[in-house]
């Protein structure tokens, strides 16, 4: 019998396997680069050694007879035939950008910036010629910090836009300021959140393969969107869109990275068109580090007003950030300040807030998208501030937290920064997080540690998580982004059932969601069910992996389309069965009798009555087995929120930080693989705690990274990371019939605040703070010696 | 093509090997380019992240460090080899049980890193199996499932040996 709520075999909740996973384990996964295809020509690129550099002209001549090369490509030779990237949003009053080339054509403004691509037989040789291509410099004056990029004086990076200032944007609520004159006390605090940079394991890939006889682009990449890519390839080129097809096989990681454009990727789609052969480029990581679109790089100055009760009033938070020399295309890299200032503040009560983002231009690589987008910057200054505050008001934190989050008469809100909210389940996840990792205890023990001085500390902090943007999002931004997604669902003769979504797995898990969610609405298990994704040309459109969508839109476009196959089949089995088909459910592979639970008919039996035996079938019955459904969100974005606690000790003489314990209690609304769930939060969690703790794109003066390599840009290991306790609080009361409401990034968002709150709680004691990410032993030091001589 | 080669004879995954190389081409170059086997990965080829680790004559080895001329007469294993026969066919349903690969990029490696090891014998404790990982770099799962796994095959091993 299936259960009133549909979910008739009740695969949603479990901790199914990934079926998709088994290959990779054996060694048998097929990456991009893996892929060969007759006739294949490999690139590298001569990049900009400068971080800001005239191009005067490129020599190509000896590489041009160096062994193996059939061509080197300049900038120049590819903007004829390629229109550049102008990422402008259209609802951003104010905001301006250059028009970024696909490789620099006079202009290199970064370092690591292609100017000119080898063609060869193998990437060796490519590389090798690389190094013979004369390129004609001007070194120009790099601007590298970032306020000095906003003075008056800066020399502008695109003289054309006037100055370096991209975009500002202000929220104003309330009287912030009046509040905060008002208030009992008021707390504030600097903060800097180095640059940094995604490392997928396996670099950006791509094979495109232009057929001269067709004039048809075939590309395979290692992609979140092969949607977008397709539209870009097909804007960019001028290519009809029916004859683009992207490809996105198996991926070594996104996390963002791969949802951006890649101006060498869309070159090399170009060159491939302009020799008629497959071309592949794989970036390396040194290439990597200064050429992926980074991330971060803020600034920040806030403060927090509290009256003689303890409650928190009133906020201001003065954000800065730098972009690279571009706002990253097609998706806007504004959205890292808007975010860091619409959602500090979200879970607390507080009626004034002034919040101003302003966004530089500078000479480093450009920044993109990454897990998170800004929404850290926000939760880790809030948190550090209301930790401050609860400290100032000798009020526990947990407790001050509870004090000062909304309550629940407070639903449906929208926050004072903006963040608008149906409902948070901020003081369950916060019972439930404090439960998990015993707090109590944990105090006791800090206590006890510190008579032997032993430098412990505890954050808990509250985060909120903005996910699976609507179209009223991207919509009036211009950007061609699909917030839609898209499944099909078909009934195979034999009975089982093959999926396709728009949906793009990267190891999240989600295409063994959608198949959870689709064999639930047809009564079917997990081995009578495929899904197939990644292929622009053969699956619905949509908008692929970004946002922590996948369950929560791709998830319920799955439901409805499984949900509209079921009433199809049901429809064909009661004319078999000379029944109506409200009498008629489908559960363990049968068409079984509701009544009763009989099994009338197995799945086998009707696909084969509708594929092979109409003649059977009343005249005119006409058997619909495949069906497609696409779900639209309906609201800006889904919220999710909850707590992490972290635990550390620090060593006072050498300032290193060991990790003791981890806990998160999360709210994603309805869990449809808890195993899936928690180690996209475990591998989040260990994102951000790198982010803190490590890594850091260290440029100097010049434009030169300084650390761009593997064994310098320093990233979390084994042995220094702790195991991570999770427990999770369902509120599915999201828009949609599934009630999944994103999670992808709520592990990254609430470890960067965890960490600077437990960290500075280790602190306090010693009348110290930390005011930089990352936290690197220096920094502790400098902090420790700066708060001993005053 | 005037790229200096010589030719080396190497066992691979059981079978032998004769191919003319270009003598700068490292070890997991050859593997992936020269015998098509893709299943050891390149992330750094400098060493750092252990994408590429084989087995050569026994040995846990990164696979961008070594030369391919240098495996001359040597035994390699691969992901595609170890898998095949079945020595770690306990772990990686371990894996496969506690989802312990999300993208799997870094994954042969860690399965080839885990089966050194657990070969070794006994149940090595958390802190031995973290420090003994600590040179694979996985930017997806947070480490804590590969821990499990590692744990768990060597405890229902260690069972099975003394129930034997």
């Amino acid at each position: 019998m299936t259960p009133p709520d549909g979910h008739g075999e009740g695969l949603v909740g479990k901790p199914v396997t990934r079926p998709n996973v088994r290959r990779l384990i054996h060694g048998r996964g097929r990456y991009t680069d893996d892929i060969t295809v007759p006739h294949m020509l490999h690139a590298a690129f001569v990049r900009s050694p400068y971080g800001h550099a005239r191009v005067n002209g490129i020599d190509s001549t000896m590489a041009d007879g160096a062994p193996g090369v059939v061509r080197i490509v300049t900038g120049a030779e590819i903007a004829e035939i390629c229109t550049p990237m102008i990422a402008v949003a259209a609802h951003r009053p104010g905001h301006k950008s250059a028009p970024q080339h696909m490789l620099a054509v006079d202009h290199a403004c970064y370092q690591g910036e292609a100017v000119a691509a080898v063609i060869a037989a193998s990437r060796a040789e490519a590389e090798d010629a690389a190094e013979l291509v004369v390129v004609d410099w001007d070194e120009l004056p790099a601007v590298m910090d970032m306020m000095e990029a906003l003075s008056p004086d800066s020399p502008p990076i695109h003289p054309e836009l006037g100055d370096n200032l991209c975009f500002q944007h202000v929220i104003d609520t309330g009287d912030a300021a009046a509040a905060l004159a008002a208030a009992d006390f008021v707390v504030e605090h600097e903060f800097e959140f180095g640059r940094h940079t995604a490392v997928t394991l396996e670099g950006r890939v791509i094979l495109a393969d232009w057929d001269p006889v067709e004039e048809r682009l075939t590309v395979h990449q290692s992609h979140q969107s092969p949607y977008q890519m397709q539209d870009v390839y097909s804007r960019h080129l001028g290519i009809p869109e029916h004859k683009v097809r992207v490809i996105t096989p198996d991926i070594g990681g996104g996390f963002g990275l791969k949802i951006n454009v890649h101006g060498e990727e869309v070159a090399i789609a170009a060159i491939s068109m302009m020799l008629g052969k497959p071309v592949k480029y794989t970036a390396d990581r040194l290439e990597s580090f200064v050429a992926d679109y980074q991330t971060r790089d803020h600034l920040g100055f806030a403060k927090m007003g509290v009256d003689a009760d303890g409650r928190i009033t009133s906020m201001d938070f003065d954000n800065i950030l730098s972009v690279g020399p571009y706002t990253a295309y097609i998706r806007f890299g504004l959205a890292e300040g808007v975010m860091a200032i619409n959602c500090a503040a979200a879970p607390y009560a507080l009626t004034d807030y002034h919040a101003r983002t302003r966004v530089a231009y500078v000479n480093k690589g450009v920044v993109g998208m990454f897990r998170g987008v800004g929404v850290p910057i926000g939760c880790a200054v809030t948190e550090v501030l209301v930790d401050q505050a609860a400290a100032k008001a000798e009020i526990d934190p947990v407790e001050f937290r509870r004090m000062n989050y909304h309550t629940d008469e407070d639903y449906p809100l929208t926050s004072v920064g903006g963040y608008a909210a149906k409902y948070m389940s901020l003081h369950r996840c916060l019972d439930a997080c404090v439960d998990i990792m015993d707090y109590k205890a944990l105090r006791a023990d800090q206590a006890c540690k510190r008579e032997t001085g032993v430098f412990r500390g505890v954050g808990v902090v509250t985060f909120v998580e903005t996910a699976a943007f609507g179209p009223i999002y991207y919509g009036p931004s211009g950007a061609r982004v699909s917030t839609q997604d898209g499944c099909t669902v078909k009934l195979e003769p034999s009975g089982v059932v093959r999926c396709l979504t728009s949906v793009t797995d990267q190891g999240q898990g989600t295409l063994t969601g959608i198949a959870q969610i689709v064999a639930d609405q047809l009564g079917i298990g997990m081995d009578d069910i495929d899904v197939i994704a990644g292929d622009s040309a053969t699956t619905p459109y949509g908008g692929g992996a970004w946002a922590s969508r996948g369950m929560a839109i791709g998830g319920e476009a799955a439901l409805q389309a499984g949900k509209a196959l079921k009433d199809n089949i049901l429809d064909l089995a009661a004319s078999i069965l000379q029944t109506v088909p409200a009498a008629l459910t489908l559960s363990g592979g049968e068409i079984r009798d509701v009544a009763t639970g009989e099994a009338r008919m197995g799945l086998a039996e009707l696909a084969k009555v509708g594929y092979f035996r109409q003649d059977t079938l009343p005249a005119g019955t006409q058997p619909e087995l495949m069906v497609t459904r696409h779900y639209v969100p309906g609201a800006s974005y889904f919220v999710a929120n909850g707590v992490q606690g972290a635990q550390v000790e620090i060593d006072v003489e050498t300032g290193f930080i060991k990790l003791l314990g981890w806990w998160m209690a999360d709210d994603c609304g309805r869990v449809i693989n808890p195993l899936m769930v928690d180690e996209q939060i475990r591998g989040g969690i260990i994102q951000g705690i790198g982010n803190t703790l490590y890594e850091h794109c260290q440029y100097d003066e010049t434009g030169q990274m300084l650390n761009a390599s593997l064994a310098d840009y320093l990233l979390p290991m084994a042995g220094e990371m702790p195991d991570i306790k999770i427990a999770h609080v369902e509120t599915p009361i999201g828009s949609t019939e599934l009630g999944a409401n994103g999670m992808g990034e709520s592990g990254t968002i609430g470890a960067i605040a965890a960490l600077w709150c437990a960290v500075n709680d280790a602190l306090r004691p010693l009348g110290a703070q930390v005011t930089k990410q990352p936290f690197t032993p220096e920094h502790i030091l400098d902090v420790i010696e700066k708060a001993g001589r005053t | 093509m005037n790229e200096e080669t010589t030719q080396i004879s190497l066992t691979v995954n059981g079978a032998p090997v004769t191919r003319a190389v270009a003598v700068r081409r490292h070890l997991v170059d050859f593997l992936r380019l020269d015998l098509n086997l893709t299943g050891s990965h390149l992330a750094c080829e400098h060493g750092v992240c252990g994408a590429c680790t084989v087995r050569v004559d026994g040995n846990v080895t990164r696979g961008c460090l070594m030369l391919a001329v240098q495996t001359d007469g040597a035994d390699v294993v691969t992901i595609e080899g170890l898998s095949a026969s079945g020595e770690v066919a306990d772990l990686q349903k371990e894996f496969e049980a506690r989802n312990a690969a999300q993208c799997g990029f870094c994954t042969p490696g860690m399965v080839l890193t885990s089966a050194e090891l657990l070969a070794a014998g006994g149940v090595p404790s958390r802190e031995v199996i973290r420090d003994h990982l600590s040179g694979n770099l996985c930017r997806c799962t947070g480490y804590q499932a590969i821990v499990d796994a590692v744990e768990a095959t060597a405890k229902s091993r260690a069972a099975a040996g003394a129930g034997a």
